[in-house]
């Protein structure tokens, strides 16, 4: 019943709720109570008013109240630290599952006054601390180990701060949509299935960007770039330029053909096929038992395959 | 913990406990000393901090040393330097933030310390300095990576703000009468006279500048040779110490006044005892005290803090013309068989007397006579026949010397007499208008009671040294002696300035440091508040403070709520507000003219409002004009928007 309530207060207290684009800390979003530093001061400074008292000394009297006033001061300026600053979620670029995500966050400060001692905290208890200087963007990276394959995502992080003296914990909710992939982690080694090559190396040529190899007749269309003004200051007629590139036979990794008997196993195994294929200029698909992915090469596609990897049996759409 | 933390830690303790030098064991402030170089030794070379068990044997060591010191671990003395001495043995184990924590809530704690012992102005700004660089240590503990500048800038902003708001406190917070619990004896400094009198305790009291008391007289003031100022009244002399004695009951003194009075208030220094000083004789007083059968003021407790009050005196009088005959035999007292010389001298005037005021003039007369010189440095007097010494051999001597031997003279004659102790003369401060009382004032006299006149005042220092009496010590003495530089003959200019600064202090005092319960009321009420209660102050001030935080909060906080949304703004969200709550929001990347088409696709019978209320949105923010009239339209249409 109790925790009921205190969970409905918090609810209606914090208001969490995931935000999306910039979120500027309006006196609203910022909570201020005392830390335990700030309660053992305001002991001290009871102590020495009875001390004030007792010995009836005036300068004392003084120096308590400068004390008691400079806390409270010190309030406003943890406050005004946090206050109006504007936070932005970034991008965080996938990782293999054992690594770090490292979460970006945009900070801007708008104020005149460097923001100092900022920092952000993940309910693991894992902190970055941070400067944010005076009318200028700062960039955060907010490392959370990555212990599963699939979406990570970071939750609510705290931003916080305790200056200028300790005194007073200032704090604010970042719950920003953030979500970073995380691809299964590749078994060490593992022999790529035997490819349909013709020659046996598994490449052969076609009509590409990257070796020259000859000159052939231009026909409508080419693009100009292309057309050999050389050959035709020699009154040789419009040629155009003609490349090729080395290309890898098509090669299917199949779900089936992993010799893991687990899922997880079989999906480790066919990470550490996607990049060795990647890696030795072959083309490849996916075979998994939701679906193919057709063969392709290149980055995007060893990232697309990474994703159905990492998204498999999670109920992600592809 | 940064190498530039632990310097500065050191050099915020280093600030605070450098004004307790003076007062510490030597012993104490070599070890702490040596404990602080240790530290930033090790800092510097990066060594390892020394094992626990050292530590507590330090500890310990010290803690008993100073047992031995002081005979106690609590009270004013043990007390500060136990703490100064734990504060630099915490240092020995600073390894954490907390640590260094603590070591900067020891800092603080050791400045009030400090004003046990001082409160003055030079204090005071040595201590907000101080205050300076504990704060800076502070932000810089929690933010170890800002450089100088900042940390200066932050902590400097921190304390000027905390001025104003201080002022505040200061004067509405309610004051409490203290003390709250028994004070340990050694609480308060004592300077000034003792309640015993011997060869030499005046004359060192003499070579102190330190200020007795401050009066101001009503009108004008009396002649610089009426100015006696009574303190304690000896009876009892042991042969080489007068002692105040355990006196008979007899009632309350009386006296004839035989002048007009003479009124004035007196600000008396603390001196942690139990009298006040008046002019001879005091008729009335201001606050709570009471005057003894022989005339001396005395309040219930020892003065533990500056007091101002008005009194009355009348310069001619006649006292105690009745004296009990229990009090004329104390005033007879001897100590039997010492100074037979003196004994010997006072039964020739005895005899040689018509009366006892005969007796008087004939004693005065041979001071005068004889070859006696007022000194500040008299030669030792070390035989049990101390006054015969003084009078037949080294005839060199202070007040103490003169008022002692002349009382002794007199008793021996068979004439009742005293000794009384007290300030003479005083100094008159241009500036501020007041007389400045020294402890060089410091005085010693006589009074013998003569049958129908009551007790007189007899001066012998006045026979041997009227300058003394009529002037000041400074010309009654040669200026080769020992006497404080200032005492001496000062430039005029550096008189001048003195007495200035004596105006400052005067008012710091009276202001800053008397601020008690009693000056906040009468303040307050100067300031028009009426019927002063507790609860009231703590309103006020509760009040006053919010104020002046609220002011700053505004000041500090000001952006947020410069970039509120424009009015035009305000009533285009309404109208998205109205919307989403139709189930039609806006999604982030929508213009207003995309949003009202989409509306209107969706919902026929609101298109030709929202569209509208776009166009007119889309006038009003990139039309590049502001107009009054088009924006007032906006509001209202947007007002009455329903959906």
């Amino acid at each position: 019943m109790l925790s009921a309530l205190r969970q409905r207060f918090n609810t209606w207290l914090f208001r969490p709720k995931i935000e999306h684009g910039t979120v500027t800390l309006t006196q609203r979003r910022i909570f201020i109570l005392p830390t335990r530093q700030g309660l053992a001061m305001a002991m001290l400074l009871a102590l020495m008013l009875l001390g004030d008292i007792n010995y009836n000394l005036s300068l004392g009297y003084v120096l308590t109240f400068l004390l008691a006033m400079m806390a409270v001061m010190s309030m406003l300026h943890a406050f005004r630290n946090l206050a109006h600053l504007e936070v932005r979620a970034g991008r965080a670029d996938a990782v293999f599952c054992g690594e770090a995500a490292r979460f970006m966050l945009h900070f801007r400060n708008p104020g005149a006054l460097a923001r100092y001692q900022l920092v952000l905290r993940h309910e693991n208890g894992s902190t970055v601390t941070f400067n944010a200087p005076a009318q200028q963007d700062s960039e955060v990276a907010f490392p959370l180990p990555a212990t599963r394959r699939g979406w990570l995502q970071p939750g609510r992080l705290t931003l916080y701060t305790e200056f200028p003296l300790g005194l007073f914990h200032a704090w604010s909710y970042l719950h920003f949509d953030m979500r970073c992939l995380v691809y299964p982690k590749p078994v060490d080694e593992a022999t790529l299935p035997p490819g349909d090559a013709p020659d046996g190396t598994g490449r052969r040529s076609v009509a590409g960007d990257d070796d020259f190899a000859g000159l052939r007749v231009y026909t409508a269309g080419d693009a100009l770039p292309r057309i050999a003004w050389k050959a035709y200051a020699r009154e040789r007629g419009l040629q155009v330029k003609q490349f090729s590139i080395q290309i890898g036979e098509e090669l299917w990794l199949d779900f089936a053909a992993a010799p893991e008997p687990d899922t997880e196993g079989k999906l480790a195994h066919m990470t550490r096929w996607v990049l060795d294929a990647e890696a030795q200029g072959l083309r490849y698909g996916l075979k998994l038992p939701d679906g193919e992915l057709p063969p392709g090469d290149g980055q995007p596609h060893r990232d697309e395959c990474l994703r159905r990897l990492a998204l498999f049996g999670t109920g992600e759409p592809r | 913990m940064t190498k530039p933390l632990i310097y500065a830690l050191l050099l915020s303790i280093l600030m605070v406990a450098a004004p307790h030098a003076d007062h510490l064991p030597l012993w104490v402030a070599a070890l702490c000393v040596a404990l602080l170089l240790w530290r930033a030794y090790l800092t510097r070379s990066g060594g390892t901090l020394p094992t626990r068990w050292l530590l507590t044997a330090i500890t310990l060591a010290g803690a008993g040393g100073i047992l031995i010191e002081f005979h106690t671990l609590f009270g004013r003395e043990a007390g500060v330097t136990l703490l100064i001495l734990l504060t630099a043995l915490k240092f020995m184990e600073l390894r954490s933030s907390r640590d260094a924590m603590v070591l900067i809530y020891l800092a603080c704690f050791i400045v009030i310390t400090n004003f046990l012992y001082s409160q003055s102005i030079p204090t005071a700004l040595y201590m907000l300095a101080t205050l300076l660089v504990i704060v800076t240590t502070w932000v810089q503990l929690n933010g170890q990576t800002i450089a100088l500048g900042p940390r200066l800038k932050i902590a400097g902003t921190l304390l000027l703000q905390a001025i104003p708001l201080t002022l505040v406190l200061f004067v509405l917070f309610p004051r409490v009468q203290g003390p709250l619990w028994g004070l340990p004896q050694d609480a308060f400094a004592s300077s000034g006279l003792s309640d015993d009198m011997a060869p030499g305790s005046i004359s060192r009291l003499s070579l102190s500048e330190e200020v007795a008391f401050r009066v101001v007289y009503a009108s004008a003031p009396p002649r610089r040779e009426q100015m006696y100022w009574r303190g304690p009244v000896l009876w009892l002399f042991d042969g080489r110490t007068w002692t105040q004695g355990r006196g008979a009951r007899t009632g309350a003194p009386q006296f004839d006044k035989l002048s007009q009075p003479i009124d004035y208030s007196v600000t008396l220094e603390p001196h942690n005892k139990r009298w006040l000083f008046a002019l001879e004789m005091p008729d009335r007083l201001s606050v709570p005290a009471r005057l003894t059968d022989d005339f001396q003021l005395l309040r219930r407790d020892a003065l533990k803090e500056r007091l101002r009050y008005e009194a009355r005196s009348h310069l001619a009088y006649r006292a105690n013309p009745h004296e009990a005959e229990a009090q004329l035999q104390r005033a007879l007292q001897l100590p039997r068989g010492l100074n037979p010389r003196a004994l010997e001298l006072a039964q020739r005037w005895r005899t040689e007397g018509t009366n006892d005021a005969a007796v008087v003039r004939a004693a005065l007369d041979h001071f005068n006579r004889e070859d006696f010189r007022y000194t500040l440095e008299p030669p030792l007097l070390a035989s049990s026949n101390s006054i015969d010494e003084f009078l037949f051999e080294t005839r060199e001597g202070f007040c103490e010397h003169y008022a002692g031997s002349f009382v002794f003279l007199m008793r021996a004659a068979h004439i009742p007499a005293r000794v009384v102790t007290g300030y003479q003369g005083g100094e008159y401060n241009e500036v501020g208008g007041y007389y400045i009382v020294r402890q060089s004032d410091a005085h010693a006299w006589a009074e013998v009671w003569l049958s129908g006149q009551g007790w007189v005042r007899i001066d012998p220092t006045a026979a041997i040294a009227p300058t003394r009496i009529e002037r000041n010590l400074a010309a009654a003495v040669p200026n080769t002696a020992a006497l404080p530089f200032m005492a001496r003959s000062a430039p005029q200019w550096l008189r001048d300035l003195r007495l200035n600064w004596d105006a400052v202090a005067n008012r710091w005092n009276q202001w800053v440091l008397g601020y008690n319960s009693e000056l906040q009321f009468a303040f307050l009420t100067r300031l028009g508040m009426e019927d002063i209660t507790w609860q009231k102050l703590a309103l006020n001030m509760t009040f006053a403070l919010g104020l002046v935080v609220a002011g700053f909060a505004l000041y500090m906080l000001r952006h947020l709520f410069a970039q509120q949304p424009d009015k035009m703004q305000t009533a285009w969200l309404k109208v998205c507000r109205k919307l989403a709550k139709a189930g039609l929001p806006r999604a982030p990347h929508e213009g207003a003219q995309d949003y009202a088409a989409r509306i209107a696709a969706a919902r026929p019978d609101l298109a030709e409002n929202i569209r509208d209320l776009a166009a007119r949105y889309n006038a009003l923010r990139y039309g590049g004009k502001h107009d009054e009239a088009m924006l007032r339209e906006f509001q209202r249409r947007a007002t009455t928007f329903k959906t």
